[in-house]
């Protein structure tokens, strides 16, 4: 049910990551969502892809460093205050973000949000227990 | 002192003892080993011929490569079935170096090490704590052999672990500790972050043996007054036996070699001339009775003098330096001599292993500026930013309280630092000096 992530270590600077998405089309792996976290001299670029696992290898194969990090894609309306309420949810049971980003594609009339959290497990059962769709790998990636 | 009748044998027996030794080890090593066979022919040099003391500057030197050219059992001077333990540096640069010991070899490697624990003031009434890493470095398995052969009690910890280790020092009474320095710097910042009701002066510990990286009288200041205990320097390297090679007495001035097992010169690391006792350069190695893995002058890169002084202890033996430096790579950053070692003694503290990196340095203004680059690799790559962030502020720390100067530490991707020949290019100087 975990979404699969790729973080990818870059340095922060021009060409870096074209050269890393060079591997990824030429595999043919598609991304779904991207977004990258950075200081002045590196950045962690988060993604997530149609094929982790070929994805991952063939950034390793040249030579990046690169981790996969279980993640949980939450499914919310697309309306004020709905956000909101997940967050609420997540302060009531003392489950802190590390870091969270919202998917480009919507499924139907609703956005997802991709949250990382130190106790997945924990925060799945919140979010199921509260009523909130978590979005399976094989719905999100079709793998 | 363990075995007066050598460690304070009179100088002029010493040097005939030596002598003879040496003659034996020539001869082994050019009967046993076909690459001694070769240089030795090469250069003229028939050991038979051999007469003082003085004829060894005739024999080639053992330069590291040769070492990791015959990698694995090239330079093995005994049939395997009289070798009953190998031993293997990763080296910091490059290929392992392998080396074997016979019973024998076990026998002498333990016998010096167990005078170095009683340099240190140490006796069969010791518990000493040996956490320094077990396996295929020589560390662990020296000291510990050292230890039982004294009679002393083991604790045989290995390396990591710092609660445990700090655990250990209170319950069962350890009085002697044996680690890297830097490591004895790591357990005292443990105590002082996370475990404040631990006090070191409370506990039974009353010295250490450190080794295995070069560290300055600072450091040893600093270990000393945060645990309260004496820190004695001990010196070894892998090539040659292990640690046990020299080692310091309660005077802590200067390490006493163990001249009835290795003989050491000095040489000029340009032109290999051998010179006078007290000058400063390479320290060179031959061992004397080591059967399994023969050494004959042995560049070790170690940048040192040596010198005979009336030493209080009693002890006889020629006394070298604080090893500081070594011959190919020695900085000077604003006045504060640095060599890559330390650096790299540093990274593998905090990364746990063998790093890649690469050291600049320029000059901005008048002032020296050092950027160190590390390779990110697997081990150490996190998901979270300020974790990385974290760990670059740590080296940084680390770099400055070991080595007393401060370097940008820039986190890199792997396989990006610049190597010739699978070997890295450890530091770009890009200052006119």
């Amino acid at each position: 049910m975990n979404v699969t992530q790729l973080s990818l270590f870059l340095e922060n600077r021009p060409g870096h990551l074209q050269n890393a998405l060079k591997v990824l089309a030429d595999e043919g792996v598609n991304i779904m969502t991207l977004t990258i976290a950075e200081v002045a001299d590196f950045g962690i670029v988060r993604m997530i892809v149609n094929k982790p696992q070929k994805a991952l290898e063939a950034l390793r194969q040249h030579k990046f460093v690169c981790s996969p990090t279980d993640v949980l894609a939450i499914e919310l309306d697309d309306k004020p205050g709905s956000l909101l309420k997940a967050l609420e949810t997540f302060s009531k049971r003392n489950l802190n973000i590390e870091y969270m980003y919202a998917f480009t594609e919507k499924r139907g009339d609703r956005a997802v949000m991709i949250f990382k959290f130190a106790d997945i497990e924990a925060a799945k059962k919140a979010l199921l227990e509260e009523g909130f769709n978590v979005v399976k790998k094989i719905d999100l990636i079709g793998e | 002192m363990l075995n007066k009748q050598y460690e304070a044998m009179e100088v002029k027996k010493l040097k005939e003892l030596q002598r003879e030794r040496l003659k034996w080890s020539l001869t082994h090593a050019y009967n046993n080993v076909p690459y001694y066979r070769q240089a030795f022919d090469k250069a003229k040099f028939n050991p038979d011929k051999f007469s003082s003391l003085d004829d060894l500057k005739h024999v080639p030197f053992l330069m590291k490569q040769t070492m990791r050219d015959n990698y694995p059992f090239g330079l093995f001077a005994v049939p395997m079935e009289k070798v009953v333990r190998i031993h293997s540096s990763s080296g910091t640069t490059g290929n392992a170096t392998v080396v074997g010991y016979t019973k024998n070899d076990i026998e002498v490697w333990a016998e010096v090490m167990a005078r170095t624990i009683a340099a240190a003031g140490g006796s069969e009434k010791d518990i000493i704590q040996v956490a320094y890493g077990y396996g295929l470095f020589t560390g662990g398995l020296g000291v510990h052999y050292g230890a039982e052969k004294l009679g002393a009690t083991v604790i045989p910890i290995s390396g990591g672990n710092t609660e445990r280790q700090l655990m250990l020092i209170k319950d069962f009474g350890t009085t002697m500790l044996a680690c890297t320095p830097s490591y004895a710097i790591n357990m005292a910042d443990y105590v002082e972050k996370k475990m404040p009701d631990y006090d070191f002066k409370k506990t039974k510990l009353k010295a250490g043996i450190f080794g295995a990286e070069p560290w300055t009288e600072n450091m040893r200041k600093e270990i000393e007054s945060r645990m309260g205990i004496d820190a004695y320097d001990i010196y070894g390297l892998s090539e040659v036996i292990g640690p046990g090679v020299s080692c310091e007495c309660s005077q802590k001035s200067g390490l006493h070699v163990f001249e009835d097992h290795f003989y050491v010169e000095v040489i000029d690391p340009e032109t290999g001339e051998v010179l006078p006792e007290g000058e400063k350069g390479e320290i060179v190695y031959t061992s004397l009775t080591k059967e399994a893995c023969p050494v004959i002058r042995y560049r070790s890169r170690d940048i040192t003098r040596i010198y005979r002084d009336a030493c209080k202890c009693g002890r006889t033996l020629i006394k070298m330096e604080k090893v500081t430096g070594r011959s190919d790579d020695m900085l000077i950053i604003r006045g504060v001599n640095v060599f890559p070692m330390q650096i790299e003694a540093v990274l593998m503290e905090i990364e746990g292993t063998e790093p890649h990196y690469q050291i600049i340095v320029d000059r901005k203004g008048a002032l020296d500026d050092v950027e160190i680059m590390v390779e990110v690799n697997e081990k150490i790559f996190t998901d979270e930013l300020g974790a990385l962030k974290g760990l670059a502020e740590r080296i940084e720390q680390r770099i400055r309280s070991a080595l007393g100067i401060s370097a940008k530490i820039t986190l890199v991707e792997p396989s990006t630092l610049q190597r010739s020949e699978g070997k890295a290019k450890r530091v770009i100087d890009k200052r006119q000096l």
